[in-house]
């Protein structure tokens, strides 16, 4: 099973998946979080808007994602239409993944914002004014005092974001390739799915299971130590 | 090296606040200035200002010839020290103090001599390469000096730099960073709201009230001559009594009552005087000798070693007294108390402005 080459494409597929899933929920998300630092240590009226956005931003965001990215009734198919990209989702693979990848992507930034956002509210102040007088370049400011000061929340949102990309998109897979009858791109997890409920395959579905168990199982230690760093970190 | 010149700087926070209303401060080359006044005065709001943390709402800040009002802090020429040390938690204590000349370009053999000085200065060699959380609050606030002295800069700011360490550390700072200020000979503003500090760090004092400076002066200048009643309660301790008194014949007495005489050198209906507690001397009888008469009773002696604080009140109530007694006198309460204040000691404020009258 492990060295059938649909099961290697199908793991390379999720690799390539949840690496660009990581990376983009996670840049994107930081790049916005840094901005809504600046205007938050300004005011502390913004402060009332942000605790709304806490509450409610990750179901709405989900929510309107799935519509959004729906190939048959979201407005992205026409949008991308508009610049002469016809995309068919369902049919060709690059355009799959990549509806798949920004859906993804689109669902969890407002998650890892609100980490971003803690995290950066959490920098003492006087030590980012400490490097306002020993730096002048606010870009490397931000790369040699406020990025190594993240990396505690970075790296615990590293793993909750590749667990998220390996396990808790099927549902968004699921509603993208589910009609459709191509060679579509499945992850490792959509894959158990299909061969064990739609190809019957009960015996290779229950191995594949056993793997990704291993998975969660060294993703979630990591992520305990990660924790406990954490809290010693502060 | 610089002098520092505000020029009716004022500061307001979002557009009603006004934490700084027109200060003006002429400091010299090497000269070591406090702020000094109570809690929400402006102090922090000032230094910060000429630090660059904090925008100028309106007036200048000048540091040496040239107008700092929109230059950034990095380009000012300062080094601050934080009342929390503020230092890079993720950085060594080598890195924490390299930090800044890294940034400037300053070559790597020049960088290691500066911080090897530095750390040879503050006895800090032997935790180069500890992270900040493995030292003691006394040694970080000494990575903190570090930080700012390895810059050489045109000035060091100062806020409350000493007020989260303990009492006995906090005297052992105070000393050597007077001692460190002396040596280098830079430009130094140190904010802080212990008076004890002040008078003992300070070259010239400034008073702070609300937003506006009540007095500037050598501290022993303001101790002997304090330019309000507000001054003359904040700077010395235990603080100067101060009285209301009124107009009584040829003399004057309590506003509120009897128990104090003494000639009306003032000629006015209504003032305030003001006696230092170690300006009050206890004597055998009513009335001997010039200046100011008290009767009163005694509540309360409390020994603090050196000397003894003698709490005391006048028979109908009002204000209470304190005068400063020697370690060995005795005092029962409710024991009766003479005491007298020569012309020389006495303090005349206002009563309205509370402005010293001379
Ligand atoms: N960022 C700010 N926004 C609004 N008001 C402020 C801000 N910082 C300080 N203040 C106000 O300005 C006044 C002076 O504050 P500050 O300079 O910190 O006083 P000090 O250092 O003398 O205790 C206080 O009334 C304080 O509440
Ligand atoms: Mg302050």
């Amino acid at each position: 099973m492990v060295t059938s080459t649909d099961y290697g494409r199908v793991a390379r597929f999720t690799a390539v998946f949840t690496f660009f899933v990581t990376l983009l929920s996670l840049g994107i998300a930081l790049l916005l979080a840094v901005k809504a630092d600046k205007v938050l240590r300004g005011a502390s009226s913004y402060k009332t808007l942000l605790m709304w956005v806490y509450a409610v931003a990750p179901p709405v965001a989900g929510l309107i994602g799935v519509l959004l990215f729906d190939q048959h009734v979201g407005p992205i198919v026409e949008l991308f239409a508009l610049f002469g990209w016809k995309m068919q989702i369902g049919v060709s693979y690059f355009d799959t993944s990549f509806a798949m990848i920004v859906t993804a992507v689109w669902k969890q930034i407002p998650v890892n914002f609100i980490f971003f956002l803690s995290g950066l509210q959490g920098i003492s102040k006087s030590v980012q004014e400490a490097a306002s007088i020993d730096c002048r370049s606010g870009f490397r400011r931000f790369w040699t005092v406020t990025f190594p000061l993240l990396a505690p929340t970075g790296f615990f949102l590293l793993i909750i974001n590749i667990t998220y990309a390996f396990f808790d998109t099927f549902g968004i897979i699921d509603v993208i390739v589910k009609n459709e009858p191509g060679n579509n791109p499945v992850t490792l997890v959509y894959k158990v799915y299909l061969d064990g409920f739609r190809g019957n395959d009960l015996g290779g579905s229950s191995a594949q299971s056993v793997i990704l168990m291993v998975m969660v199982f060294i993703l979630t230690i990591v992520q305990f130590r990660l924790i406990e760093r954490r809290v010693h970190y502060t | 090296m610089a002098t520092i010149t505000l020029d009716t700087v004022r500061k307001v926070y979002g557009g009603n606040v006004e934490a700084v209303k027109g200060v003006s401060i002429d400091i010299a080359d090497g000269e070591f200035i406090v702020l000094v006044g109570p809690s929400g005065c402006g102090k922090s709001t000032l230094l910060r200002m000429m630090a660059g943390l904090e925008e100028i709402t309106t007036g200048d800040i000048r540091i040496g010839d040239r107008v700092v009002n929109n230059v950034d802090p990095a380009d000012r020429d300062i080094a601050m020290v934080f009342q929390n040390y503020a230092l890079y938690p993720h950085m060594t204590v080598y890195n924490n103090l390299a930090y800044g000349l890294k940034n400037r370009g300053m070559a790597k053999d020049e960088i290691d001599r500066r911080v090897k000085e530095a750390a040879r200065i503050l006895e800090i060699g032997d935790y180069l390469e500890r992270k900040p959380r493995a030292l003691s609050g006394g040694q970080r606030q000494r990575v903190a000096m570090g930080r700012a002295i390895v810059r050489e800069p045109a000035a060091f700011l100062f806020d409350e730099p000493l007020s989260n360490l303990d009492a006995k550390l906090r005297v052992q700072m105070r000393v050597e960073i007077k001692r460190l200020q002396r040596a280098l000979g830079t430009t130094s503003v140190y904010v802080t709201h212990d008076q004890l500090e002040a008078m003992t760090l300070a070259d010239r004092l400034v008073v702070l009230n609300g937003g506006n400076i009540e007095q500037i002066g050598a501290p022993i200048d303001v101790y002997d001559k304090p330019a309000s009643t507000f001054v003359a309660s904040f700077i010395g301790s235990p603080a100067m009594n101060l009285l209301k008194v009124k107009a009584d014949g040829n003399g004057l007495a309590l506003a509120t009552g009897t128990g104090l005489k003494g000639p009306n050198t003032k000629g006015r209906d209504a003032y305030i005087i003001g006696i230092r507690p170690e300006h009050l001397e206890v004597v055998s009888a009513p009335g001997e000798g010039d200046g100011i008469h008290l009767e009163a009773s005694v509540n309360v002696l409390e020994p603090v070693g050196a000397e003894s604080y003698l709490y005391s009140s006048f028979a109908d109530g009002g204000d209470e007294i304190l005068v400063r007694v020697s370690s060995h006198a005795r005092h029962e309460p409710d024991e009766k108390l003479y005491l007298r204040a020569a012309p020389e000691n006495i303090h005349y404020f206002d009563a309205e402005t509370g402005q010293r009258i001379d």
